[in-house]
């Protein structure tokens, strides 16, 4: 394999046209219902599973430890260059103290996570895909992302939501490794602490209660829905919250895994090639 | 209590376990139930030095056995118990002076750990291990002040996620795996939460104490933890660790 494949060029061609129209879609529906932007993220599970490692695709089966470490590398890019490219643009300067604080650590901690891939992949005798284009106002649907704050931080909330949902849905595919899971569980949780982190600036709570995307834009709803689970390994937990909170309390306790394919078509939103 | 129940041995290295005399106590102390640091690798060492194999196990106490899944529950079972404890004593009289901020949070974990100590009870069925006896006192835990009750706090989260980080490869069915990483995340949630209100507004809340230059949070071996970390001294039931 070469070294500039990107997550998206493993994509058949006739799929990656689908993509392209897909996106088309999207721009000229800026303006456009959930119920459509769900309908759209719904229509590119296809490109998600095909955007898996060729590998993967051929065997049908769950993917490689590459392939996951791969997926982690494409998120942490785009987390990466999102924090990277707020604090040098203009919404920048409009942040709080405890803001900026926060959106530097997690920053430094995204660049870290990206280098650690970067090292990682190769150790294991993999290629590491190289980072996608961005466009982070999602096709025009965030056009102020990186000089409104309100933007800026709800999109870092989707993003590090969905970072801890993805990394959780990972970690079964890479327990045949234990130090590559337990690496893997390490960047979850500090993920986890950035979301609470993010959350509270934003005036949430730390933790999500039921499928509250918490006053985020309709197309971050994927980023919350299943949350509301209250079943784990088979034992529906809602009862247990009878005296502390009830249901709702329930769905705080447990955070949920997003499947490979439900993380790309969030990430999706915001990768042009 | 100050008997050999309550005694605990510091040991700074595995060699020690080599030397007689270190040996002899360690035994005699684990025997009674005593406190001690029981990394895996140690238990290993003992079992392979030909000492006295006949040693009795502790008479009374908990074994948890972490070849196996239940074993690794239980564990979790152990730390939501001391973390479900912790906060219900904490809301039983909150601290004077808590902010309406403070007082949603704390109220929310105590509910999650609560939830979190049921559920694995549930799943854990008839081999869950008995009720632990904990004891915030002896440790100093100063319920009424408010700078005691969030860095316990800390110390129960940030321990927490560390302890849910490394048991998770000892972990063999992917469906446990799974719902302890449905869990650890919120304990993560809890301790950015925490270290927030101890400290707000800076980098604490995933800060460079716990978060390496990787960028990655801690993970601590299980048994570790119990045994001789600052949240393994809130357990007074003697707790027995084989892997």
């Amino acid at each position: 394999m070469d070294q500039t494949h990107s997550i998206l060029d493993t994509v058949e061609p006739d799929v990656m046209a689908r993509v392209v129209s897909r996106r088309g879609a999207i721009r000229q529906g800026s303006g456009a219902s959930s119920a459509v932007i769900a309908g759209l993220a719904m229509a590119s599970v296809p490109v998600a599973i095909a955007a898996l490692a060729r590998d993967a695709y051929a065997q049908a089966t769950a993917p490689s430890i590459i392939d996951v470490l791969n997926f982690a590398l494409t998120l942490e890019y785009l987390e990466d260059e999102f924090y990277r490219t707020g604090l040098a643009a203009s919404v920048a300067a409009t942040l709080l103290p405890p803001e900026l604080t926060a959106i530097e650590q997690v920053s430094k901690h995204e660049a870290a996570h990206v280098q650690f891939l970067l090292n990682t992949i190769p150790a294991l005798g993999g290629t590491p895909v190289a980072k996608p284009t961005f466009d982070f106002t999602a096709a025009g649907a965030f056009p102020d992302v990186f000089s409104n704050k309100a933007t800026f931080l709800a999109l870092a909330q989707a993003f590090e939501d969905t970072g801890v949902r993805a990394y959780k849905g990972q970690a079964g595919n890479v327990a045949s490794n234990a130090a590559v899971l337990t690496a893997a569980l390490q960047i979850h949780s500090v993920e986890a602490r950035h979301a609470s982190q993010i959350r509270r600036l934003r005036g949430q709570k730390g933790w999500i209660t039921n499928n509250d995307s918490g006053g985020l834009p309709p197309q971050a709803q994927a980023v919350y829905d299943g949350e509301e689970n209250t079943v784990h390994a088979g034992v529906d937990a809602a009862p247990l919250g009878a005296n502390v909170g009830g249901a709702p309390a329930v769905t705080e306790a447990f955070d949920e895994p997003l499947t490979m394919e439900q993380v790309l078509a969030i990430a999706g939103l915001f990768i042009t090639g | 209590m100050p008997d050999d129940r309550t005694k605990r041995i510091t040991l700074t290295s595995i060699r020690q376990l080599w030397e007689a005399g270190t040996r002899r106590e360690f035994l005699r102390v684990a025997a009674l139930g005593g406190g001690a640091v029981l990394l895996p690798t140690m238990f290993a060492a003992c079992g392979n030095d030909n000492g006295n194999p006949s040693e009795p196990p502790p008479s009374e106490g908990v074994t948890l056995d972490l070849s196996s899944d239940p074993g690794v529950l239980n564990y979790a079972y152990a730390l939501e118990q001391l973390e479900a404890a912790y906060y219900t004593q904490v809301a039983q009289a909150f601290y004077a002076g808590i902010t309406p901020e403070e007082q949603l949070v704390l109220t929310d974990i105590m509910g999650h750990e609560v939830i979190h100590r049921d559920f694995l009870a549930g799943v854990l069925g008839s081999a869950k291990i008995p009720d632990l006896a904990v004891d915030f006192a002896g440790a100093n835990v100063d319920f009424g002040s408010r700078f005691s009750v969030l860095s316990t706090a800390k110390v129960f989260e940030d321990g927490g996620v560390a302890a849910y980080n490394g048991a998770g490869k000892l972990l063999k069915d992917v469906n446990n795996l799974l719902v302890a990483g449905k869990i650890v995340s919120v304990e993560a949630r809890h301790a950015a939460a925490i270290r927030d209100l101890l400290r707000p507004g800076t980098r604490d809340f995933a800060g460079d104490d716990v978060v390496d230059p990787s960028g990655l949070d801690q993970a601590i071996d299980a048994g570790f933890l119990l045994q001789d970390s600052a949240l393994g001294q809130f357990i007074t039931t003697p707790i027995n660790v084989i892997s």
